[in-house]
């Protein structure tokens, strides 16, 4: 479970400020789902990047599971992002040079074990994306979908508690956002994760059960039942 | 993952990782072949310093110069008209340098401290004229007149050669060099840079036998060979071996007993020349020095001393290679180290986000890191391989082309051909006046060159490495999120 309190993020560039995060509180639920909206650089990468602990807050905490990631030390945090946090971003961010297989097994590396053991674990996950005929393949070699897909491999590979996902149909066209966004349902489904998701598509936010809304860094939650 | 890795970078992103290490190549290449022709510059003035002293002489020990114009002793020639058609033949020996030491002096230089040897030796000129006499007067052709006569084979010790004729004589003057040995101690002076490649060499128990060695290229010139004998100044000697100088050029036309020497020259217990073995190679000015302090009268000439009086191509490039070529290739490899590490961090600022995503999934900011400082070090090695192929070439064309090139000893350069003509010429190198030697010049590469260039190229890799790593380092797993690449 997640629970932000007054968490600021301030920019400084040059003389100008900007504060990306302004004393946000929020709170989310293990197994639950959450969909940020709002305009651009309204702040939320800025929000995706605290939880992640890819970043530290100006001010105030946030805790996972009751341990607050802003006292962390970086290699106690780099910890907590290898074991219990997966990632999806808008560009994919795969690996150029390595193979679908590969890239899944970086994910795996920080945690040790065997190789043998992590290209098995990598292969398996690939499959359950619908890619196990593709292991070999080099990004470049592959649709956008197929890579966002070898992606989400490689977030849930290792099986976090939390998946955060930063536009992850962003740079996709329809039918491949279709599919993705597929993938992602049903692996939160499965997985029974945190699941949280930056998008601008606004069907999708409509479906959404928790909706925050962030607006010059400050966040509204709007509840819909009815989803 | 650390060497798949690795692979797939170095493999899939072979041409930026090309230039680094071809970058580096050029700089080691650079390093090897300066460092193997320079070496091949040292070897050829060792090769010059060694036809004039022989093997492991550290030092000579002459006679200090005597003021100029006792010139005394200049040759003179004396025949009687005989009658019409009479052939005669008259040798006229003569001390080179007309300079001797007392034989008690190569004791007293062997007692300093420091020496480990000293041995002397005796070094004569023989003019030798033969002819027909009517009526004349031989006039002794100028120094510089017959300088430029050397005999065929590359021999280049000059033949002065005149003819007379004045009043109906026709004389053909011939000079050559006798050197007496002591042949007792062997080990030291100038018949050790040539090998003996006929006959032997002497015994040591031949202190006045009337046996001789003969240098091969004089005795192709003047048909002599091992079994035959020689006449110097009447006395014949039994030529037991032909030696063949290993620079291409002998001390000595002949080598003969020292005592023989001696006799032949009027010169009893003379020596002209004491050749000094130092028991540390590192004290020889010590030895120098006190050698010249506790025995007056003579001049002591080091190897260095020597070398200071080449001169000619091989010491121009000598030169050249010292200086510029090493500054040339420390220019070099610097750029070569810091283009490297520009790249290499440039490399890494266009994978920010790469390697901030590898971050942000839990990578270690140090296996980023080491990832970095990997690849980098893998293109040093490849530089490495790639400069010590080209630097190898390099060395082996130098080697096979051989450029000659030629060394003047005796610095005033002049065309003298009698050593020591007029009396007092002095300076250190007194014997070896005005000495030409051609050599031809290779670029050997020693294991050391070859480790130090191995060196270089993990350094390269590792600078570069730094420079990379570092930018690596730095980067923050929020960089996964960077949107300009
Ligand atoms: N590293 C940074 N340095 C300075 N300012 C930043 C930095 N990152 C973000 N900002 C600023 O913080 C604000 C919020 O940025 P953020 O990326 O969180 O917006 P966003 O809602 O994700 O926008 P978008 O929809 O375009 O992705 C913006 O004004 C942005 O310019
Ligand atoms: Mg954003």
């Amino acid at each position: 479970m997640y629970t932000l309190s007054g968490v600021t993020k301030r920019y400084t560039r040059g003389k100008s400020t900007v504060d990306a995060l302004a004393d946000v509180d929020l709170t989310i639920e293990d197994g639950g789902r959450l969909v940020i909206q709002g305009p651009t650089g309204g702040g939320k990468s800025t929000l995706l990047q605290m939880l992640g602990g890819l970043d530290r807050p100006t001010a105030g905490s946030v805790e996972l599971d009751g341990v607050d990631l802003t006292k962390l030390s970086e290699a106690k945090l780099t910890k907590v992002r290898a074991q219990n946090i997966g990632f999806v971003f808008q560009s994919f961010n795969l690996i150029p040079t390595l193979t679908a297989q590969e890239n899944v097994e970086t994910a795996l590396v920080p945690l040790g074990g065997r190789p043998a053991e992590r290209r098995r674990r990598a292969a398996e996950a690939l499959d359950s994306v619908g890619l196990g005929e593709r292991l070999g393949h080099l990004p470049s070699e592959m649709s956008g979908g197929q890579q966002q897909r070898v992606a989400i491999a490689r977030a849930l590979v290792k099986q976090p508690k939390v998946l955060l996902a930063d536009e992850p149909t962003g740079n996709l066209d329809e039918s491949m956002r279709d599919e993705v966004m597929e993938v992602l349902e049903t692996m939160w489904k499965e997985h029974g994760l945190t699941f949280i998701m930056v998008t601008h598509d606004s069907a999708i936010a409509r479906r959404a059960p928790r909706l925050a809304t962030i607006r010059k860094g400050r966040v509204t939650i709007t509840e819909n039942a009815a989803a | 993952m650390f060497f798949t890795y690795l692979r797939r970078e170095l493999r899939r992103r072979r041409k930026a990782a090309l230039v680094v290490a071809s970058g580096l190549a050029l700089g080691i290449a650079l390093v090897i072949i300066v460092s193997s022709v320079s070496s091949g510059m040292s070897k050829a003035q060792d090769k010059v310093l060694e036809s004039l002293y022989g093997l492991g002489t550290d030092m000579t020990v002459t006679k200090a110069a005597a003021a100029p114009g006792s010139s005394s002793q200049r040759p003179r020639f004396e025949f009687d008209a005989k009658g019409d058609d009479s052939k005669q033949s008259s040798d006229r020996v003569m001390v080179q340098g007309f300079q001797t030491l007392s034989s008690t002096t190569v004791d007293k230089v062997g007692k300093q401290s420091g020496v480990a040897d000293a041995v002397g030796g005796l070094s004569l000129n023989v003019l030798k004229v033969d002819g027909q006499f009517k009526r004349g007067e031989f006039k002794q052709n100028g120094n510089a007149g017959a300088a430029d006569q050397r005999g065929p084979g590359g021999g280049g010790t000059t033949q002065p050669q005149g003819e007379v004729q004045g009043g109906g004589a026709s004389f053909d003057v011939n000079s050559y060099s006798v050197y007496g040995t002591d042949v007792t101690k062997q080990d030291l002076g100038p018949l050790t840079s040539s090998k003996i490649t006929k006959g032997r060499t002497f015994k040591a128990t031949e202190t006045d036998a009337e046996v001789a060695v003969v240098d091969a290229s004089y005795a192709k010139e003047k048909k002599l060979a091992v079994g035959k004998t020689v006449t110097v100044s009447g006395t014949k000697y039994k030529i037991v071996g032909v030696s063949t100088a290993d620079s291409g050029d002998a001390a000595a036309n002949l080598y003969i007993p020292l005592k023989q020497a001696q006799t032949l020259a009027d010169a009893k217990n003379k020596v002209t020349t004491v050749y000094v073995k130092a028991a540390d190679s590192q004290q020889i000015d010590s030895v120098k020095s006190a050698i010249q302090k506790n025995i007056s009268g003579t001049t002591v000439t080091t190897s260095a001393d020597l070398a200071d009086t080449v001169s000619g191509s091989l010491s121009t490039a000598s030169d050249l290679a010292t200086s510029v070529g090493k500054w040339l290739s420390i220019a070099v490899l610097v750029a070569a180290f810091l283009v490297a590490g520009l790249l290499t961090s440039s490399a890494v600022s266009r994978r920010v986000r790469e390697f901030g995503t590898l971050k942000a999934l839990g990578w270690k900011s140090g296996r980023v890191t080491r990832q970095v400082v990997g690849e980098a070090l893998v293109n040093g090695l490849m530089g490495g391989v790639l400069g010590i192929a080209v630097g190898l070439a390099g060395a082996y064309v130098v080697t096979a082309i051989s450029p000659t090139l030629t060394a003047q000893l005796g610095g005033s350069g002049g065309g003298g051909g009698m050593a020591g003509g007029p009396g007092g010429m002095g300076g250190p190198a007194r014997q070896a006046a005005s000495k030409s030697l051609d050599i031809a010049l290779t670029a050997p590469v020693s294991l050391s060159t070859i480790l130090i260039a191995v060196a270089l190229a993990v350094a390269g890799g590792l600078i570069a490495g730094a420079f990379g790593g570092w930018r690596a380092s730095r980067l923050r797993p929020a960089d996964a999120l960077r949107r300009v690449e």
